[in-house]
C-alpha cells in the first residue's frame, strides 16, 4: 500500500518531533516514523525492571532551546516539569563542591577561586553567547555563499568583534581552539574545582581534559546555559518527549511508532519516500532523517546512490560512543557521605581532579574501560516517587570512559568487570551502596547502538570536534541540513550544532527546509 | 660611549638573521651572546675529543630558501646535503623503508599493505598541497584581527585570496587538517600500523601533544614544509653540523659590517620614559642603541629581561601563562664504528636517513601518556641520524657520530631531574636502540644526555622547549606569542622580538628573524632588505 505525505521524518527523537512540529505548523502534512514503541529516542523514560523506571539515556536537561520552547509553547520553568539542579562534585574528604550557574561554594575553596569562578563563567558564557548567530542558523558555506550565508557570517563577525569587544574577542580567538586543561590551570588553583569543570568539557566525547578542542565542547555546553538552567526532569527525560509529542500532535503531525525505516528511496538523485522493515512503502515529497550520518547515508540511502568521496567522508565520521549508562534499582536511598537528602536531588559527579579524568580517558584510547571512571549520577525517584516502589529508589548513572570498541569485546566478563569498577567507585563516596542494590542495567555504547538505533552509540551522533562541527557537521557536502540527495534532509544531532537535548538541529533544519520551498 | 643603531640580544640563528638584514640596510648593529659560541640551539660543539656534535637541532630543512639567497649563505660556506629517506623498524624484525623515488616507495609500502600503497600517493599529494599554501604565510607578518588599520585589513584580504584559490571542498579539508589529530587524519588514508606510525612521528616532535591530540596534523606540516634544493618536504644535513648554519649567517652579518660579542650576557633591557634605550650586561656594562631586539623566548624576554613596571600588567600575566613546556630530550653519541642493523639487507642505504623504532600509534601515544605524568618513557620515540656517513668532518676517520632526538622527555621528572635520573633516561634510549642493533652498546665511546634541564641551562631554552613556545592554536599566527603582540613589536617603543616565540615559530627557519627585521626597517623608514617569499613553486 502506498500513502503519500508531503514530509516523512525518519525517527521520532526530540529533534525529529521538533522539526515535524515546525513543518506541520507551516501547513505541511507530516508523518513521523519511529522504530521504537514510543517516541523520544535518547530522551525517554524506560522501565528497566518491574516497577522501576528512569531516563533511558539522557538524564540531565541543559539548554533546551529558549526559542524552541517559546515557539512550541513548552513551559519548562514549570516545577512539575523539571527541577533546577546544581552540580555537586563529590570529594573523598566530604568537602563537596557545589557548582551553580554563577557561583561555586565549598569550604575548601579560596576566595580567589570563588571569585575566579564567577568571572570565568561570565567570560566564557559571553563567548558562547557570541556564537548565537552561528548556532541558531544554517552554517554558512565558505565559498559560493548565498545571501543568507553572508548574513549569518556578518552577524557572527559583528557579534565577535562588537558583542565581545577587543579584549574578549582576542581572548576568545586565543582559547577557542585549545584544551580546557591549560585554560583551567591559568584561572584556578583548586584541583577539585578544575576537575569538576573539566567534566562538562569531556562528557559524551572521546576526549580528556588535555585534548585540544575541549574548550569548544565546553562552550557548546555553556551555550545551553544561556538558554535554560540545568535541571532534572520530573519523571525522567521522557517527560520532555511527551510534551513534544503533544505539541506535534496538536500541530497536526501524524506519528507512527514501531515503524522502523529500512531504506530511503532514491530515484534520479531525488528521495521519493521510505520503505519500512515490514516492506511497506511510504511516499513523500521530502524525507527528513533524525538518524545519525552513517545510518542515514550508508544504511538507508546506500553507497551506490552517493559519490565515493562523500561516502568515504561519512565512513570516516568519528561517532563511536565512550559513555555507558547504568540504571540501579535500590531498596533504600543511598547514603553519600556529607550529602543531605535535598542535595541528592542534584546532579552528582565523581571527578576529583583533572588528572583523575585524564587517566580515565587514557584507557579508552587503547580500547580499555577506565579503571577509575568519571561518573554523573542522578536519583530521579526523589523528584518523582512513582519511578520506584514506595521507599525504593532508582539511580541513573552516566559512566565514562567505556569505548564502543572494547579490546576484549563487551562480553559478559568485561561487563561484570566494568560494573564492578563502577560500584567500587561509588562505594568510596557512598559506603554500603552495593548492599542496597536490587537490580541493575548496563547499557554500553554497543547496547545504546542496538536499542536506540544510533550507529556507534554516541551521545551526540558524532564527536563535537572542530573538524566535525559547523559547516563540516556531520561532513561537508551535508552540513546545511541538505544532503547530496535532493529532497533528503538531516534534522538530528548529527547535524549542526550537535547533540544534547536542545532541539536546535530540529529547529534549524525546519527553517532550512521551509526556506528551500521544495516540499 | 658608542651608541649603536641596534642591539640584538642572543646570537641564535634568528638573532643573527635579524642582525644581518638590519646591517644589510646600513644599520650599525651589535649582537650580544652570553655563551662563548654563537648559534644558540643551532651550534656544533666539540664535547668529546675530535667529535663535533650538533648540540640541539640536528637536521636542516625548514630554513627559508629566500633567506639563504638574500644573505648569499652559499658563499658564506653553508652547504646542505640532502638526506636519503628514513626507516622504521618493526618489533617483528621487519622494517618499513622510505625512499624519495616514488615508485620504489610505493613498492615498499605495498609490501606492508597494498591498499596503503595507493593511499600513500594520494596522501603525499594532499600534504604537498597544504605545504604550498602554508609556506606562503611564513615570511609575512600576521595581521591583527582586532585592528582597524588598513595594513591589517589588506593582509587579511591577501590571506583570504590565497585561501580562496582552493575549491570549497579543499577549504573544508584544509580546516580539518589544521584541527585534527594526526592519527585520526591518517586513519582516513591508511590501515597498516607501521605506515601510520611512520607518518605520525613528525607530528609530535618537539610538541607536548600525542598522536591522538587534535592539532598534531598541523605539527606534521610544520616539519614537512621545508625543502632542500627545491624538494619540498625533504631534509638535509648541514655540512659540518648545524653550527655551519649559524656560522654562515654570522659571516654574512659581519660582511655587512656587523659586530658579534660573545661572553656578553644581557641582564636587562634599559627602559626610560616608555622607550627602550639599551641594555645592561651582567658585567655591569651598559650599551646603548636606538633599537633593542630580543632573540630570547617570550618568557625570558618579558619576565627576566624586562622590569614588570615597564610593561603592562596583562602582558606579565600573559608571559607567565605562555606555554613553553619542554617535551624532548637529546642523546649525542660518539661511536667507535658503524652500528649494525640486522633487520636491514646488507648495504642498505636506509641507515643514511632518519631511523625510528616505534611501529604503532599505540606505542607513540603511550609514550605521551608517560610525559603527561612527568615520566620519561621506557619505550620512547626516537628520531636517530648518523650524519658522519655523509660528513666525515664531524668525527675521526672510521668513527661515527650519532644524534638521537627523543620524544618525550618531561620538564620535571617526578619532582625534578637529578644526574642519576638523567642517566637512567639515557639508558632507556640506548636500550631502545640496542634492541635493534646488537653491537651498538659496544661501540659507544661517549654519550652526552640532554634533558630539558640541560637544554634550558646551556642554550637558554626555557623549560627546554625547542620551539620557544608550544605550537598550539592559542600560540600560532596572530596569537604568537600573545594576542596583540604578534607583529614583532614589544610593549615599549624601540623594542622588538625576533625569536621563535614569534610567528611562524620554531625550527631552524630564520623566518621570525627576517620578519622582525622587516618591521623594524619599516618603522625606521629604511629600505626593506628582507626577501619576499618565492610564492607558489
Amino acid at each position: 500500500m502506498t500513502k503519500s505525505h508531503s514530509v516523512v521524518i525518519v525517527g521520532g527523537g526530540h529533534n525529529g518531533l521538533i522539526c515535524a512540529t515546525y513543518l506541520a505548523k507551516a501547513g505541511h502534512q507530516v508523518q513521523v516514523l519511529e522504530a521504537r514503541d514510543s517516541v523520544g529516542g535518547g530522551a525517554s523514560t524506560q522501565s528497566f525492571f518491574d516497577g522501576y523506571s528512569t531516563s533511558g539515556l539522557a538524564h540531565v536537561l541543559y539548554g533546551l532551546n529558549a526559542k524552541v520552547c517559546k515557539d512550541l509553547k513548552l513551559n519548562i520553568d514549570d516545577a512539575s516539569f523539571t527541577q533546577p539542579a546544581n552540580t555537586i562534585s563529590l570529594q573523598l574528604d566530604g568537602e563537596h563542591l557545589i557548582l551553580g550557574r554563577d557561583d561555586v561554594s565549598a569550604s575548601s575553596l579560596s576566595t580567589k577561586d570563588l571569585e575566579a569562578y564567577r568571572a570565568f563563567k561570565k567570560e566564557f558564557r559571553g563567548y558562547a553567547k557570541a556564537l548565537q548567530p552561528l548556532m541558531m542558523n544554517t552554517p554558512p558555506r565558505l565559498k559560493d555563499m548565498d545571501k543568507k550565508d553572508k548574513v549569518t557570517l556578518a552577524k557572527l563577525g559583528w557579534s565577535l568583534r562588537f558583542g565581545l569587544g577587543t579584549q574578549s574577542m582576542r581572548e576568545f580567538l586565543r582559547v577557542g581552539g585549545i584544551n580546557i586543561y591549560d585554560v583551567l590551570n591559568e584561572v584556578f588553583d583548586s584541583p577539585a574545582l578544575k576537575g569538576a569543570i573539566a567534566v562538562d568539557a569531556i562528557l559524551g566525547q572521546h576526549m580528556g581534559p588535555r585534548t585540544p578542542n575541549t574548550v569548544l565542547t565546553y562552550l557548546q555546553r555553556l551555550w545551553g546555559e544561556t538558554q535554560a538552567d540545568q535541571s532534572i526532569p520530573v519523571g525522567g527525560m521522557g517527560k520532555v518527549s511527551i510534551m513534544l509529542e503533544k505539541a506535534a500532535i496538536e500541530a497536526g503531525v501524524a506519528i507512527r511508532t514501531g515503524a522502523k525505516v529500512a531504506k530511503i528511496l532514491v530515484e534520479n538523485g531525488r528521495s521519493q519516500g521510505v520503505v519500512l522493515e515490514s516492506g511497506e512503502r511510504v511516499d513523500a515529497n521530502i524525507v527528513v532523517s533524525n538518524a545519525d550520518a552513517k545510518t542515514t547515508f550508508i544504511d538507508m540511502v546506500g553507497a551506490p546512490q552517493l559519490d565515493a568521496m562523500f561516502c568515504h567522508r561519512v565512513n570516516s565520521v568519528r561517532q563511536n560512543g565512550d559513555v555507558a549508562k547504568l540504571h540501579f534499582a535500590l531498596d533504600t536511598l543511598p547514603n553519600f557521605t556529607g550529602l543531605s537528602e535535598q542535595q541528592l536531588t542534584q546532579r552528582l559527579i565523581i571527578a576529583p581532579d583533572m588528572r583523575y579524568v585524564e587517566h580515565a580517558f587514557n584507557h579508552s584510547k587503547y580500547g580499555e574501560f577506565s579503571d577509575n571512571p568519571v561518573l554523573e549520577m542522578t536519583i530521579p525517584s526523589l523528584n518523582d516517587a512513582s519511578l520506584a516502589p514506595a521507599g525504593h529508589h532508582v539511580m541513573s548513572v552516566s559512566a565514562t570512559f567505556a569505548p564502543y570498541h572494547l579490546k576484549d569485546g563487551w562480553q559478559q566478563q568485561s561487563r561484570d568487570a566494568f560494573v564492578q569498577r563502577i560500584l567500587e567507585t561509588i562505594e568510596h563516596y557512598a559506603p554500603g551502596f552495593s548492599t542496597s542494590l536490587i537490580k541493575l542495567e548496563l547499557l554500553t555504547p554497543v547496547d545504546i547502538e542496538d536499542q536506540y538505533n544510533i550507529a556507534g552509540g554516541h551521545w551526540h551522533h558524532g564527536e563535537l570536534s572542530i573538524d566535525q562541527s559547523f559547516m563540516m557537521r556531520p561532513v561537508h557536502g551535508a552540513a546545511q541540513y541538505q544532503t547530496p540527495i535532493d529532497g533528503l534532509y538531516l534534522c538530528g544531532a548529527a547535524a549542526h550544532p550537535g547533540g544534547g537535548i536542545t532541539g536546535v538541529p530540529g529547529h534549524n533544519a525546519a527553517q532550512r527546509i521551509l526556506a528551500m520551498g521544495d516540499i | 660611549m658608542k651608541n649603536y643603531d641596534a642591539i640584538i640580544i642572543g646570537a641564535g640563528h634568528n638573532g643573527l638573521t635579524n642582525a644581518a638584514f638590519l646591517a644589510k640596510a646600513g644599520l650599525d648593529v651589535v649582537v650580544l651572546e652570553k655563551n662563548d659560541y654563537i648559534g644558540g640551539a643551532t651550534a656544533s660543539l666539540e664535547l668529546h675529543q675530535d667529535w663535533k656534535y650538533s648540540n640541539c637541532s640536528y637536521v636542516c630543512s625548514l630554513f627559508r630558501p629566500e633567506i639563504y639567497q638574500a644573505l648569499d649563505l652559499g658563499r658564506h660556506g653553508l652547504e646542505v646535503v640532502p638526506l636519503q629517506g628514513s626507516v622504521t623498524f618493526k618489533q617483528n624484525g621487519d622494517y618499513l623503508g622510505s625512499y624519495h623515488q616514488p615508485t620504489v616507495w610505493r613498492r615498499e609500502v605495498a609490501r606492508h599493505s597494498k591498499r596503503d600503497a595507493d593511499a600513500a600517493i594520494r596522501f603525499d599529494a594532499d600534504l604537498m598541497k597544504w605545504c604550498r599554501l602554508i609556506r606562503g604565510f611564513l615570511l609575512r607578518t600576521p595581521p591583527d584581527p582586532a585592528s582597524f588599520k588598513i595594513r591589517d585589513a589588506m593582509e587579511f584580504a591577501y590571506l583570504l585570496k590565497r585561501f580562496y584559490s582552493l575549491s570549497e571542498s579543499q577549504i573544508y579539508e584544509f580546516i580539518r587538517f589544521f584541527t585534527m589529530s594526526i592519527a585520526e587524519y591518517l586513519e582516513q588514508y591508511f590501515e597498516s600500523d607501521v605506515i601510520l606510525a611512520h607518518f605520525s612521528g613528525g607530528s609530535i616532535i618537539g610538541t607536548g601533544l600525542g598522536v591522538y591530540s587534535p592539532g598534531t596534523a598541523y605539527v606534521l606540516l610544520h616539519h614537512a614544509m621545508g625543502d632542500v634544493d627545491g624538494n619540498v618536504g625533504s631534509w638535509g644535513f648541514a655540512r659540518g653540523g648545524m653550527g655551519s648554519v649559524s656560522a654562515a649567517i654570522g659571516s654574512a652579518f659581519k660582511s655587512y659590517g656587523g659586530e658579534i660579542r660573545t661572553n656578553a650576557e644581557v641582564q636587562n633591557i634599559v627602559v626610560k620614559g616608555g622607550k627602550a634605550k639599551g641594555v645592561l650586561l651582567a658585567s655591569g656594562e651598559q650599551i646603548y642603541a636606538k633599537t633593542v631586539v630580543s632573540n630570547l623566548d617570550a618568557k625570558r624576554t618579558f619576565l627576566s629581561l624586562m622590569d614588570a613596571k615597564d610593561i603592562p600588567a596583562d602582558l606579565v600575566k600573559r608571559a607567565e601563562n605562555f606555554k613553553i613546556r619542554g617535551s624532548s630530550g637529546k642523546v649525542n653519541i660518539a661511536l667507535d664504528g658503524m652500528p649494525e642493523f640486522p633487520a636491514l639487507p646488507k648495504g642498505s642505504p636506509l641507515t643514511l636517513g632518519h631511523m625510528h623504532f616505534t611501529d604503532t600509534l599505540e606505542r607513540l601515544e603511550r609514550a605521551y601518556d608517560d610525559w603527561k605524568d612527568d615520566r620519561w618513557s621506557q619505550d620512547p620515540y626516537v628520531d636517530m641520524v648518523i650524519p658522519t656517513q655523509y660528513d666525515p668532518t664531524m668525527a675521526p676517520p672510521g668513527k661515527h657520530m650519532m644524534s638521537v632526538f627523543v620524544q618525550y622527555c618531561p620538564v620535571e621528572a617526578d619532582g625534578g631531574w637529578t644526574d642519576a635520573k638523567r642517566d637512567a633516561f639515557g639508558a632507556a634510549v640506548i636500550d631502545q636502540i640496542a634492541d635493534y642493533s646488537p653491537n651498538f652498546k659496544d661501540l659507544i665511546l661517549h654519550a652526552e644526555i640532554r634533558t630539558p634541564r640541560e637544554l634550558e641551562a646551556e642554550v637558554g631554552l626555557t623549560e627546554g622547549n625547542i620551539f620557544q613556545g608550544e605550537l598550539t592554536l592559542d600560540q600560532l599566527m596572530f596569537n604568537r606569542p600573545f594576542p596583540g603582540y604578534a607583529q614583532y613589536r614589544g610593549p615599549v617603543k624601540n623594542m622588538y622580538m625576533c625569536s621563535s616565540s614569534n610567528h611562524p615559530g620554531g625550527g631552524v627557519m630564520g623566518a621570525p628573524g627576517a620578519n622582525s627585521a622587516r618591521e623594524i626597517l619599516l618603522d625606521l623608514g629604511k629600505t626593506d632588505t628582507t626577501p619576499e617569499d618565492f610564492g607558489d613553486d
